[in-house]
């Protein structure tokens, strides 16, 4: 059951024109940074992304958009990128947008072997139109159909060579119920150890939904919005 | 006096309750965290997946992989939890967050929200605010009484793209404090030290129910 591969070239190797790839992450917080730059440097195009967020113009899905290599973005919100609305407006990429909570209730549903869920998320606005409208107890659900992604792509900040994942703080977000998703997933991890290092009950993803995993490096981690405190006198 | 931002917040913060779990929105809604009593016992659900939200670090302790809704750098306190996206919304769903505080473009006598889109602007999305209004039981809507137009944001029907249907309960602006009828219309509550009802009727496009004598806010 090892699943480790030499790094994110030789995990992304198959990836090819026209799939569609689940990407983790919120805002540029938990993103698949080694697996972004291997699809920049490999070229790959009219990919269809499923992402909450489009990164910004110089980081994340941002560097692939300025590649133009995404034909449709799938997110919840995609401000803080002039190249995406550039690309939107002038109609070279298509986006849907769908509320965040649908967004990881498909990719949940997906990792649960479920084709469908029902929320309330949209009814009454234009995310219903065309979407099967269910009653349930006296309220309304939208019918949401599980994702199908060819591939998904997840940063853990530890994992095990068979595949097991812990995620660290707010990184976690998105990447648990993609890596439940893609038909394969290939996770990055920090920190990469051997089978039984990692505390079974501390594993957030089993290691059966992971079929690729590799050491990261150079993780830039950058801040989108940096806030602080002003310390006072020196007293904390 | 017309209340600022930071006064819109401090009377928010007034409808927060001990034992609360409470989701606040981008702007407005933010500053809430700022006027609710220490001897209160409130955890802050941020839906990037946090329960115990805490104050922004200090400069030097930024940590990138800890961060709210708004993509801002913050801490978490003791007896935090962290989770997923899916189970971020599945415990808004489920109704265990008490309380929902966000901000709106526009809202309609029958309780409809609209704070995403403009027609013809960029959409940049809705982010989490359409599964928040759809299952929230308790809506607190933070905003301006009117917009940059000077036109009422208080409206019959909403004229923007909505973001759900029949969900506010409750608005603050700098003028007012008012609560949505189930029956349709927003009944006045409070006014703002020394705004007049008159003046309230006149930037309140939608119907306006004033019962008896409207007392000031105590702020």
């Amino acid at each position: 059951m090892n699943k480790v591969v030499n790094g994110a070239d030789e995990a992304i190797h198959d990836i090819e024109n026209g799939m569609t790839l689940m990407l983790g992450g919120f805002g540029l917080c938990g993103l698949p940074e080694n697996c972004i730059s291997a699809l920049v440097k490999k070229g790959v195009k009219e990919l269809t992304c499923i992402s909450n967020n489009a990164g910004v113009d110089d980081f994340g899905i941002g560097l692939m958009l300025k590649n133009h290599q995404v034909k449709k973005m799938i997110s919840s919100y995609v401000g803080e990128n002039a190249e995406f609305e550039r690309q939107l407006l002038s109609g070279e990429l298509e986006v849907e947008l769908l509320p965040q909570g649908t967004l990881a209730t498909r990719c949940m549903a997906a990792g649960y072997g479920m084709p469908a869920i029902f929320t309330p998320a949209g009814i009454g606005t234009e995310v219903a139109e065309g979407k099967e409208v269910r009653n349930f107890n006296g309220k309304d659900y939208l019918m949401e159909m599980a994702f199908d992604a060819d591939f998904a792509l997840v940063k853990a900040w530890k994992g095990d060579t068979m595949g097991n994942l812990i995620f660290k703080s707010t990184a976690r977000n998105f990447n648990p119920v993609m890596a439940m998703a893609g038909k394969i997933t290939i996770a990055e991890v920090e920190e990469l150890v051997e089978p039984g290092q990692l505390d079974p009950d501390h594993i957030h993803t089993p290691g059966i939904y992971v079929h690729r995993i590799f050491q990261g490096s150079n993780y830039e981690k950058r801040i989108e919005q940096r806030t602080v405190r002003k310390i006072e006198n020196d007293v904390r | 006096m017309m209340l600022d931002k930071q006064g819109i917040a401090k009377r928010i913060a007034k409808e927060i309750k001990d034992g609360y779990y409470v989701n606040l929105g981008i702007g407005i809604p933010t500053l809430v965290a700022n006027y609710i009593p220490d001897d209160m016992d409130v955890v802050l659900q941020s839906e990037n997946g946090l329960l115990g939200m805490g104050p922004f670090p200090f400069e030097g302790e930024e940590d990138a992989d800890t961060i709210n809704a708004g993509k801002q750098t913050i801490t978490m306190l003791p007896g935090s939890a962290t989770f997923d996206s899916a189970m971020s919304f599945g415990m808004i769903r489920a109704k265990k967050v008490n309380l929902t505080i966000l901000g709106a473009m526009e809202v309609s006598e029958n309780g409809d929200i609209a704070n995403w889109k403009i027609p013809g602007k960029m959409v940049k999305g809705m982010g989490g605010a359409m599964d928040l209004v759809a299952s929230a039981e308790n809506i607190i809507v933070a905003m301006q009484h009117v917009n940059r137009a000077g036109e009422s944001k208080l409206l019959p029907k909403c004229t923007l793209p909505l973001t759900g249907v029949s969900c506010v309960k409750k608005i603050v602006t700098e003028m007012a404090v008012l609560d949505v009828l189930p029956g349709g219309g927003f009944r006045l509550l409070e006014r703002a030290p020394g705004v007049s009802v008159e003046e309230i009727k006149n930037v309140t496009a939608g119907k306006l129910i004033v019962e008896g004598d409207i007392p000031e806010m105590a702020i």
